[in-house]
C-alpha cells in the first residue's frame, strides 16, 4: 500500500502524490473549527433538549438559570420565533419548520433552550437550572404507525403523518406485469443510521447591529443551498449572512449539512448575547439529535421472464424522515430517483413514494445518501428471483445489466447514464476477484457442516447531484409554477501573483479527503509546473469567494465536478498566457509549449521563459500586453453540465451527471452457536472513470466499505416503543473498531466520463450501497433464509437460523436476571434485601421522615411530604455520563405498618422521566430487622439514551449507599420500616 | 493530599511535551480541555467525551491516557506528551508520522492524534509488538475515514523501520 511519488515534472494527475494535508494534520496542527483563534469577549453555548419524544411545552421557566453568575443570556422558542423565519420547506406544506421546539417538542433530543455563558462548564449548569413543564403526548414512531390515520398527527396544521405521495408511471408497468411469466416480490426495512463523524458539529456566530448581517464559521460542508435557507431564516439578504468554513473538517460523511439549523440558533445566540457566540457539540448531542439517513420501508416487485430477466419493476417506498421535512429532504428519497433500475436495463417502472413523520430526529445527508435504501431492495430482490427461479446469481446479474453498446444510456425513470461495460467489468471481477475459488471455498466449508454464503451486488453509483431532482416530489404543474431548477454549478479561481506563482481556490470544503493534494496535480498538468508549486485553499467564505448553491462536499462531485473545474479555469490562463508568450517568442500559440516550468516554443526548448516571470507579466507590465482582456491574472470558472437538466414533464430526471458502476461478491461465514457472521473474503470491484489519485480513490472505498459494515451489522438509531432513543453513547451506537473491518480486495476498471472535464466520476459513496445488500445476501445464502431488515446482529441471525440454538455450555452460568425490556425507555427490575439493627417501627418511622430521608438519600437536597403518603424529594445523581437534578413523587399504598408497602412513583428531571413501582417488606429478626424489596420501572429519555446499560448497577449502587446511610442512622438512633430500597432506586436509578 | 474546593481554581503545574506549563483549574475541568484552552496544545482533539473514541489519548507519565476521562488537576506534576511532542523538528515528521503519511492511513486526521500517541507509547514499551497487538492497540480507537487498514500497515512499517533503525523515509 506504499503510494510512492510521483518523479519528474511529467503527468501527475493519476499518480498517488503524497498529500500536502497530512503533515500538518500529523503534527497536531490542523485548523478544526475548535482550534481556532476566539475573539477576547467570546461567549460559550449549550443547549437544553428535549426530554421528552414528543409533548406539549407548558411553561419554560429560566428564571434560576438566568441567576447563575456567568449567564449572559438565554433563548427560548419564544426568542427565535421573534427573531427569525422558519426554515424552509421542500414541499408545500402547512408545517413549520424551526431549529427548536416551540410550544411542542416532537423528538426526543430536540432543542428547547440555549443558554450561553461564560463557558461550556456553566453554560451546563445554567441548563440544570431551567425548568420545563411537558404534558406529554403519545409518539408516532415507527411508519407502520405514521401512516395509521387513527394515531394523531405531529403538526395538527398539516393533519397527517403522511405528509407527501406520489406516483410515477414509466413505460408500461402494468402491461408488463400483466404478461410476465412471474412476479416475485421483496418487502425490507432500511434502518436509521449515520457515519458519525468524529469532530462534531462546532459553530461561531457574530451579529453586528450596526449592519444587521450575521459572520458565521461552522463545519458546515454544503450543499450551499442551504445558506439560501440560512438567510431567509435569519431574514437578513444573502449578502448580510456571511458563511465560512474552517481549514480543516474531521469527517463529514454528509452528516455535517446537518448543523444548519444549530448556524440559525446560534446566530440568534449571539445577536441576544450582544458578543460572539461558540457552541461545540458533544458526542451525545450528536448522536441523539444531529442527523441520520432515513429509515425506510419498501416493497419491491419484479415482472420476471423464465431465464432471470426483469421486465418492470414496481416499487412501494415509505421513507421517515423524522418530526419534520427539514431541507433538503425529501431529497434521500429523490437523489435515486433516475437509478431506479439500478444498474440493469428495465423499461418499465412504476412507484409509489410516501413520506411520513414520525417522533423521531429529522433526517438528512448521509453517505450514500437514498442509494443503501434502494439497493438493499433491488440487490435482495435480484439474490431472491435467482432463488426462486433456480438460477445463478451472476447469471441473472448479467441477464438484466445494461449492454456496454447502449451508453450513454437513458434509464425508464430518465438518468441518462454516461459511460460505462457492466459485463467487462463483472467478467474481470469474477476473474481478478478469484471467484471460482470462492465457489470451491463454500462447497467446501458446507461438506463440513459450516454455515458458509455466498453474495453479490452489483450497483450504479450516481455523483454530482443535479440541483433540481428533489423538486420530483412536486407535480409537473406544481413544477411549472415554482420555476425549474437544475444543474451543479461547480466553481474555480486559478490566479497568479506578482512573484509568478499559481494559487488556486475552490468551494469544494473536504472533510479529508485531500482536495488539495489532487488540484496540485491537476492544475501543475495544465501549466507545466510542479504540483507543489501550486498552492490551494478549499474552504469558503460566502463573501469573497466564488460559490453558487451547488458548492461543498457531497454527492461524491469532486473529482468529476470540482477538480473538471479547476482545470478549466487552468486551461483559460494557459490560454492567455501562451497568447502572451506567443508574441515575446515569435511563434504562434499553437506552438508554445508548458512544461518542467518553462514557457517555449515547440521544438526549440532553448526558446524559453521561466514560468514564473511569464505568469507575473500582467502585474509588472500590463501595457505591454494588450487590453484588459489578454491580462492573465486570475481567471474563476463557473461550470455546469447541460445534461442536467429540471425534471421533465413525464417526470424523467437525470437526478445525477456520472454514473459508476461497483460489483462486489464476498464469502461470509456464521458461527452458529453466536450467530456471529465472519466475512471471509470481499471482493469490490470500481468503475468510477478515470482515476485522478489511485490512492485516494482505495481510500474511498476503503472508507466506505467501514462504514457499509457498521450500517450491515452494528449500527442502528434504535428507539424504544415511547419514542425514547435508546443509543445515545458510543457504548450503545456501535462504530465498527479495527477487529470488525477486514480488508477488501479492491479492483478498478476505467471507463471515462464523456461528460466531466477529466474524464473522472465520484468514488465516494459506492460501497455504502453496494456491501450492505452483498453482506445481507450472502447471510441470507449461508442460511437459506432471507434477510429483510438491518443490522444484522446476532440476535437476529440467529432468529433466521433454522436450527435450534446449541445449549450452553455446561461451564456458562447464566446472568442471576436478565432485566425484561418494559414497554418503551428502558426496562428495569431488581429486587435484594438488607439487614437493620434496629425494629420494624423504628424502620418504618425512619422511612416516613422526610427530614431522616433527606439526609440519608444519596444526592438529595431535600424531602417535602405531600401528603401522608405522597412524598416529593429533590435529587441529583448520575449515571454514567449523565448527571442531573430530579423531582421524584412518590406515593404509598397497601400501606400494612409496619409490614409492608407498595410505593409507585415517577421521576421528572431535564435529563429524562422514570416511573414504576415497588415493594418492601419488613421483618422481625433475631438481631433487628430484615427489610426486603423488589421493583419494575421504566426509563426514558437522555438517561436511557445514554446511560440504558449502565442503569442496572447505578440502581444497585445507590441502593446500596442509601442502605449504608439507613444503617448508619438505625444503628445511632432508631428505624423501622419500608420504601427505602424503592425510593432509593427511583431515585438513582431514574438518572 | 489536598482538598479541593468545588468553586474555586486549583494550581496545576505539569511538563507537557518537555516544557512546563501552569495554569489554573477547576476541580472539574478535564485534562482535555486544560490542554486544549490553557495550554493552547490543541493538537488533541475530543471526540466523545465518554472514553470510547480514543481520539484524545496522550500520555501521562509514560502510559496512554484518554484525557477526556482524566481531570486537568490529576495531571499536578505530571509529564505529560500528547502530538505536538512527537516530530522531531518542525517541518519534519517522525518515523511513524511519515508512515502515516505514506500509507494514506489518514484522511480527515481528527483521531489521528489519539492513534499516533497509542502506537507511539505501543512501540516504545513493546519494540517488538506483532501485528496482533498493533490491532489490539489501535482497536481503542474509532476512525470513520481510514476502513483501518492503511493504519495498520502504516505501524506495522513504521515499527520494523524502527526495530531496524532504518529510518530514512
Amino acid at each position: 500500500m506504499d503510494l510512492g511519488v510521483a518523479a519528474g515534472s511529467g503527468r501527475h494527475t493519476g499518480t498517488s502524490r503524497l498529500r500536502v494535508e497530512d503533515a500538518a494534520l500529523l503534527c497536531g496542527s490542523g485548523k478544526f473549527i475548535d482550534d481556532l483563534a476566539e475573539p477576547v469577549n467570546l461567549a460559550h453555548a449549550a443547549i437544553l433538549r428535549s426530554s421528552e419524544p414528543h409533548a406539549l411545552i407548558r411553561s419554560v421557566n429560566v428564571g434560576r438559570a438566568r441567576e447563575l453568575p456567568g449567564v449572559h443570556a438565554i433563548i427560548t422558542g419564544e426568542d427565535v420565533r421573534n427573531l427569525s423565519s422558519p426554515l424552509v420547506v421542500g414541499v408545500k406544506l402547512p408545517m413549520e419548520c424551526w431549529p427548536i421546539a416551540i410550544d411542542r417538542v416532537r423528538y426526543f433530543g430536540e432543542p428547547v433552550a440555549i443558554v450561553v455563558a461564560c463557558n461550556r462548564y456553566v453554560a451546563e449548569d445554567a441548563l440544570d437550572l431551567i425548568e420545563i413543564d411537558y404534558e406529554p403526548l403519545p409518539a408516532v414512531v415507527t411508519p407502520q404507525a405514521a401512516l395509521d390515520q387513527a394515531n394523531p398527527p405531529l403538526h395538527d396544521a398539516v393533519g397527517s403523518n403522511l405528509v407527501n405521495e406520489r406516483r410515477f408511471s414509466y413505460g408500461d408497468p402494468d402491461a408488463a406485469f400483466a404478461a410476465a411469466a412471474r412476479r416475485i416480490a421483496i418487502s425490507v426495512a432500511y434502518p436509521r443510521n449515520a457515519v458519525t463523524p468524529i469532530e462534531t458539529y462546532g459553530v461561531v456566530a457574530r451579529y453586528d447591529p450596526h449592519e444587521a448581517s450575521y459572520d458565521v464559521t461552522a463545519n458546515f460542508q454544503g450543499p450551499f443551498s442551504i445558506h439560501a435557507v440560512l438567510s431567509r431564516a435569519l431574514k437578513v439578504p444573502g449578502n448580510r449572512l456571511r458563511l465560512r468554513t474552517p481549514p480543516d473538517s474531521g469527517g463529514s460523511f454528509g452528516v455535517k449539512q446537518g448543523v444548519f439549523p444549530s448556524i440559525v440558533l446560534i446566530a440568534l445566540a449571539a445577536r441576544v448575547a450582544s458578543r460572539p457566540v461558540k457552541w461545540i457539540e458533544d458526542r451525545l448531542e450528536h448522536l441523539t439529535a444531529s442527523v441520520s439517513a432515513t429509515n425506510r420501508l419498501v416493497t419491491l416487485e419484479a415482472a420476471v421472464e423464465a431465464d432471470g430477466r426483469m421486465t418492470a419493476l414496481s416499487w412501494d417506498q415509505v421513507e421517515d424522515v423524522g418530526a419534520y421535512l427539514r431541507a433538503p429532504e425529501p431529497a434521500t428519497l429523490y437523489r435515486m430517483h433516475g437509478n431506479m433500475t439500478g444498474a440493469y436495463a428495465i423499461p418499465n417502472v412504476a412507484i409509489r413514494n410516501r413520506v411520513v413523520v414520525t417522533n423521531k430526529t429529522p433526517t438528512g445527508l448521509n453517505r450514500g445518501f437514498g442509494g443503501p435504501q434502494v439497493y438493499f431492495a433491488l440487490e435482495r430482490l435480484t439474490a431472491k428471483i435467482a432463488t426462486e427461479l433456480g438460477l445463478d446469481p451472476i447469471a441473472v446479474i448479467r441477464r438484466n445489466l445494461i449492454p456496454a453498446n447502449a451508453f450513454p444510456y437513458r434509464t425508464a425513470t430518465g438518468a441518462l447514464y454516461d459511460s460505462g461495460d457492466y459485463a467487462g467489468a463483472l467478467d474481470a471481477a469474477l476473474r481478478d476477484g478469484r471467484y471460482a475459488q470462492l465457489l470451491t471455498r463454500r462447497d467446501a466449508m458446507r461438506a463440513q457442516g459450516r454455515l458458509y454464503g455466498i453474495g453479490h451486488a452489483a450497483v450504479v453509483e450516481p455523483s454530482v447531484s443535479n440541483m433540481g431532482y428533489v423538486s420530483t416530489v412536486m407535480t409537473p404543474a406544481e413544477r411549472m409554477k415554482a420555476g425549474p431548477k437544475n444543474g451543479a454549478q461547480a466553481t474555480a479561481t486559478v490566479a497568479l501573483d506578482p512573484l509568478g506563482s499559481v494559487s488556486v481556490h475552490v468551494a469544494s470544503v473536504p472533510q479529508g479527503q485531500g482536495h488539495r493534494t489532487v488540484l496540485g496535480q491537476v492544475v501543475a498538468d495544465v501549466l507545466g509546473i510542479r504540483p507543489d508549486d501550486v498552492q490551494v485553499v478549499t474552504d469558503l467564505d460566502t463573501a469573497r469567494d466564488a460559490w453558487s448553491i451547488a458548492s461543498g462536499n457531497y454527492s461524491s462531485r469532486f473529482a468529476p465536478a470540482v477538480s473538471g473545474t479547476a482545470k478549466l479555469a487552468a486551461e483559460r490562463i494557459r490560454d492567455k498566457l501562451a497568447a502572451i508568450a506567443a508574441a515575446q517568442l515569435n511563434v504562434t500559440v499553437e506552438d508554445v509549449n508548458f512544461a518542467d516550468g518553462k514557457v517555449s516554443a515547440s521544438g526549440n526548448p532553448d526558446n524559453a521563459i521561466p514560468f514564473g516571470r511569464l505568469a507575473a507579466a500582467s502585474h509588472w507590465a500590463p501595457a505591454t500586453i494588450g487590453d484588459d482582456a489578454a491580462q492573465a491574472l486570475r481567471e474563476t470558472v463557473y461550470w455546469t453540465p447541460p445534461q442536467l437538466s429540471a425534471p421533465d414533464a413525464q417526470d424523467g430526471v437525470n437526478s445525477s451527471l456520472c454514473h459508476g458502476f461497483i460489483f462486489d461478491f464476498c464469502g461470509v461465514e456464521i458461527e452458529r452457536e453466536t450467530g456471529r457472521v465472519v466475512i471471509d473474503r470481499y471482493v469490490t470491484m470500481h468503475d468510477c472513470g478515470t482515476i485522478l489519485h489511485p490512492g485516494m480513490v482505495d481510500g474511498q472505498v476503503r472508507g466506505g466499505f467501514a462504514n457499509a459494515i457498521g450500517a450491515a451489522f452494528y449500527e442502528e438509531y434504535a428507539y424504544g416503543a415511547d419514542g425514547a432513543l435508546l443509543a445515545g453513547t458510543f457504548a450503545d451506537y456501535l462504530v465498527p473498531t479495527v477487529a470488525e473491518v477486514p480488508a477488501p480486495d479492491i479492483l478498478h476498471f476505467e471507463t471515462a466520463s464523456p461528460f466531466t472535464p477529466l474524464g473522472a466520476k465520484g468514488v465516494g459513496e459506492g460501497n455504502c450501497m453496494s456491501t450492505p445488500v452483498a453482506l445481507a445476501n450472502a447471510v441470507s445464502d449461508a442460511l437459506g433464509v432471507g434477510v429483510e431488515r438491518l443490522p444484522m446482529t446476532p440476535s437476529m441471525i440467529r432468529a433466521l437460523c433454522s436450527e435450534a440454538e446449541p445449549a450452553r455450555p455446561a461451564s456458562v452460568t447464566p446472568p442471576a436476571s436478565a432485566p425484561e425490556p418494559a414497554t418503551g425507555g428502558r426496562g428495569l427490575t431488581g429486587s435484594g434485601d438488607a439487614r437493620f439493627p434496629a425494629t420494624r417501627q423504628e424502620l418504618w418511622d425512619t422511612l416516613l421522615d422526610p427530614d431522616t430521608l433527606a439526609r440519608i438519600i444519596p444526592g438529595c437536597h431535600s424531602v417535602a411530604r405531600v401528603s401522608d403518603t405522597h412524598f416529593r424529594a429533590d435529587v441529583t445523581l448520575g449515571v454514567g455520563p449523565v448527571k442531573g437534578r430530579y423531582t421524584v413523587d412518590v406515593e404509598l399504598s397497601d400501606l400494612v405498618e409496619p409490614a409492608s408497602a407498595t410505593l409507585s412513583g415517577t421521576a421528572r428531571g431535564a435529563l429524562g422521566s422514570g416511573s414504576g413501582h415497588g415493594h418492601v417488606r419488613l421483618e422481625e429478626t433475631g438481631e433487628g430487622t430484615r427489610l426486603s424489596y423488589d421493583y419494575e420501572a421504566r426509563v426514558g429519555g437522555k438517561v436511557a439514551a445514554v446511560g440504558g446499560r449502565l442503569l442496572d448497577g447505578a440502581a444497585r449502587m445507590v441502593i446500596g449507599q442509601f442502605f449504608k446511610a439507613l444503617g448508619r442512622h438505625a444503628s445511632k438512633a432508631s428505624g423501622s420500616s419500608s420504601m427505602p430500597g424503592w425510593l432509593a432506586w427511583l431515585f438513582g436509578g431514574a438518572r | 493530599m489536598p482538598r479541593l474546593s468545588r468553586d474555586e481554581t486549583t494550581p496545576v503545574r505539569f511538563t507537557l511535551n518537555g516544557a512546563p506549563v501552569s495554569g489554573r483549574a477547576e476541580p472539574r475541568r478535564l485534562l482535555s480541555d486544560f490542554l486544549r484552552n490553557e495550554c493552547g496544545a490543541t493538537g488533541t482533539h475530543v471526540g466523545c467525551e465518554h472514553g470510547v473514541c480514543g481520539a484524545c489519548t496522550i500520555r501521562i507519565g509514560g502510559t496512554m491516557a484518554r484525557s477526556c476521562l482524566t481531570l486537568a488537576v490529576q495531571a499536578e506534576g505530571a509529564t505529560i506528551e500528547t502530538v505536538e511532542g512527537l516530530a522531531p523538528q518542525p517541518g519534519r515528521l517522525s518515523v511513524l508520522q511519515e508512515a502515516f503519511r505514506r500509507h494514506h492511513a489518514l484522511q480527515c486526521g481528527f483521531c489521528t492524534a489519539g492513534i499516533l500517541m497509542s502506537l507511539d507509547t505501543l512501540f516504545l514499551d513493546e519494540p517488538d509488538a506483532g501485528e496482533v497487538r498493533i490491532r489490539d492497540v489501535l482497536g481503542g480507537h474509532l476512525c470513520r475515514c481510514t476502513g483501518y487498514e492503511p493504519i495498520v500497515q502504516a505501524a506495522i512499517d513504521a515499527q520494523s523501520r524502527l526495530r531496524s533503525g532504518n529510518t530514512d523515509v
